[in-house]
């Protein structure tokens, strides 16, 4: 069995898993549509926060676009339901990828430190606005289109749907990730000024990501309403203090830079998450930074960076300069 | 936009905001006086600053409450941050100092969420207040009104801003600080500890924003969610002041403060938050784009 055969084995059985969970599990079935949105918000993170090297703290702006555009259009016209999510979900796309266009050239060409204090100031800031703003609700949020039909039918769908939005991202960043677009962010982390001596147009590449990862959050806002039944400003929407901050602590738990790393490390925070938590019910923010400050000072390279370093030999590195082993990492 | 008009046909008003956003401003920028204190020297920025100032005000709260004047509390706050701060160095901090300023940030920001989830379930999520038992001065007839004991804390925050700035221009530790802030390197060679200077740098800082949130809670309120709030109002200040100059931040903290008042005054409680972080972006980008400018005319 080589390497190829054990990589597809291992996507027949993450795929097969996604689809039969909610037939096995009915009972958890909107805990098991989070998880994969968790998945997604942890693998858009890790586009700018792990081969970019930009970390953002902002990125649940675009979600909370997605969530609010949907669930306005469900509110203001008078389509059917799966027209107006379908309608709602594309609006939310441009709406999502058009504030990263724009934002973009502006906020990625601050540097490190600067880049992380804007995004984390630009996502309170939103959240605040639409806290205040009487179109969209205010402080009492606004509730999109109820799905027609029961509530199992309803669970189901928008599993199915968030499933699809996971699983569309990976494959999506897993292609973006070989081609050049990953090689060229992957430069701007390792030295910028560098990469655009080299006749990389950086500011280019940096909107792309960035507008990479608004296209699936805002993608996921209109089912995430449409599940929750009630879009929040503060507690759904923009939810900064925890999606935000899951987001990129999930992304380094399971290891920033990789494909499969935040993967893991959403599954893992994910159901600690769900079955531990209860027992420390109310104290589980305090939990949450207690864990950012160990994960960050003890554990910062990550589940899959631990890995890497103690068993090379998984990702088919060389252990000991043998000629086979030499011959394979040339041919990979 | 009801209220420009107000502020066109009543011109005191005006003079009433300027007056609370100067007075507030000086607090802002005393806790922006150790941001730039712990990012000129450590190379860290402290997400945790406003949870400091928070702590600091709940100091103040519970030893009022006990029957201490607030004015008192000032010194016991300033002490009790002190330890938090040096306890916290010794056991997160020092371990980030020399690595990646996002790994430090990241590191402050959950040490930021803890301490607010701990006031949170300590001290309940109630707005509180420091009863500080001094009267109102009136002026201009009885428009303008002015709490003493804004004065009162105005005052004693640029006295301590002065004393600090005394301290490290002439004292030894201070001296000790200030090498090491210009090269780590070359004061470990001369002999200085450098981790200990790093660990008294990052108390002070949060003993200076304990006797912040000490005159925050006896002037205004303070309550477990503010704390971020304080900590992007005293980064904004350090990047419009520039590191380690006390008059830049003492104005950009008045000026702060002002355009803070004007703010809410005109567009509404509600979304004052909103302007605070919308000016923090909107600083960062101006800044951003001024320094591209700079560049090209150099090329």
């Amino acid at each position: 069995m080589n390497d190829g055969t054990i990589r597809g084995a291992l996507y027949v059985v993450v795929a097969s898993i996604g689809l039969v969970a909610p037939m096995l599990f009915p009972d958890y079935t909107i805990q098991l549509a989070f998880l994969w949105l968790m998945v997604l918000f942890a693998l858009t993170w890790d586009i700018l926060g792990g081969q970019m090297g930009y970390n953002s703290f902002g990125n649940i702006l675009f979600f909370g676009l997605g969530c609010y555009v949907t669930a306005v259009l469900q509110r203001d016209t008078e389509l059917g339901f799966f027209v107006s999510l379908a309608a709602g979900m594309g609006l939310s796309v441009v709406v999502a990828v058009a504030a990263a266009a724009i934002l973009g050239p502006l906020i990625l060409a601050m540097r490190g430190h600067y880049f992380a204090i804007c995004t984390l100031g630009l996502g309170i800031a939103v959240a605040d606005i639409f806290a205040g703003w009487d179109y969209v609700g205010a402080g009492s949020g606004i509730v999109p289109r109820l799905y027609p039909g029961d509530v199992a039918d309803r669970n189901y769908f928008y599993y199915y749907l968030l499933f699809a939005l996971a699983v569309a991202a990976f494959v999506t960043l897993r292609v973006l990730y070989r081609s050049r677009f990953g090689l060229a962010i992957n430069a701007i982390r390792d030295d910028e000024d560098k990469a655009e001596a080299m006749g990389i147009h950086t500011t280019r590449y940096k909107v792309a990501a960035w507008m990479v990862a608004a296209f699936f959050l805002g993608l996921a806002g209109g089912p995430v309403a449409g599940l929750v039944g009630f879009v929040d400003p503060r507690d759904l929407a923009f939810a900064g203090p925890t999606f935000g901050v899951w987001m990129v602590l999930m992304a380094i738990l399971g290891g920033k830079g990789t494909l499969w790393g935040p993967v893991i490390g959403a599954v893992i925070f994910h159901i600690t998450q769900e079955v531990f938590w209860t027992y420390f019910l109310g104290w589980q923010r305090v939990m949450l930074g207690l864990l950012i400050v160990l994960i960050v000072v003890f554990f910062p390279m990550g589940i899959m960076g631990w890995l890497r370093e103690n068993r090379p030999q998984w990702f088919g590195e060389v252990v000991r300069g043998t000629a086979e082993a030499k011959a394979g990492e040339r041919a990979a | 936009m009801d209220n420009i008009q107000v502020l066109l046909q009543a011109p005191v008003f005006n003079l009433q905001l300027l007056i609370d956003g100067l007075l507030i401003g000086a607090i802002f920028a005393l806790a922006a006086y150790g941001m730039a204190l712990v990012w000129g020297v450590m190379n860290v920025i402290n997400i945790a600053q406003g949870e400091f100032v928070m702590l600091g005000g709940y100091v103040t709260v519970y030893l009022s409450l006990a029957g201490m004047h607030p004015l008192l509390t000032i010194p016991v706050a300033f002490v009790a941050l002190f330890v938090l701060g040096w306890v916290l160095y010794r056991g997160v901090i020092f371990r980030v100092v020399d690595k990646d300023l996002f790994i430090s940030i990241l590191a402050t920001f959950g040490l930021s969420i803890l301490l607010q989830q701990l006031a949170n379930e300590l001290f309940g999520a109630d707005v509180r207040t420091a009863e500080s038992g001094l009267d109102t001065v009136f002026l201009a007839g009885g428009t303008v009104t002015v709490a003493q004991i804004k004065l009162v804390a105005f005052a004693a925050a640029i006295v301590l801003g002065f004393a600090l700035m005394l301290f490290l221009k002439n004292s030894r530790l201070g001296q000790a600080i200030r090498a090491t802030a210009q090269n780590a390197r070359a004061a470990r060679i001369l002999g200085i500890d450098t981790d200990r200077v790093y660990a008294t740098t990052y108390a002070l800082n949060a003993a200076i924003c304990g006797a912040a949130g000490a005159l925050v809670a006896m002037t205004w309120i303070i309550h477990p969610y503010l704390g971020l709030t304080y900590t992007v109002r005293a980064f904004m200040i350090v990047i419009v002041a520039g590191l380690g100059n006390l008059l830049g931040i003492i104005f950009s903290g008045a000026g702060l403060g002002i355009s803070e008042q004007y703010a809410g005054f005109v567009l509404g409680a509600e979304f004052q938050t909103a302007f605070l972080f919308s000016l923090l972006v909107v600083i960062l980008v101006v800044r951003n784009l001024s320094l591209k400018r700079k560049r090209k005319y150099l090329k």
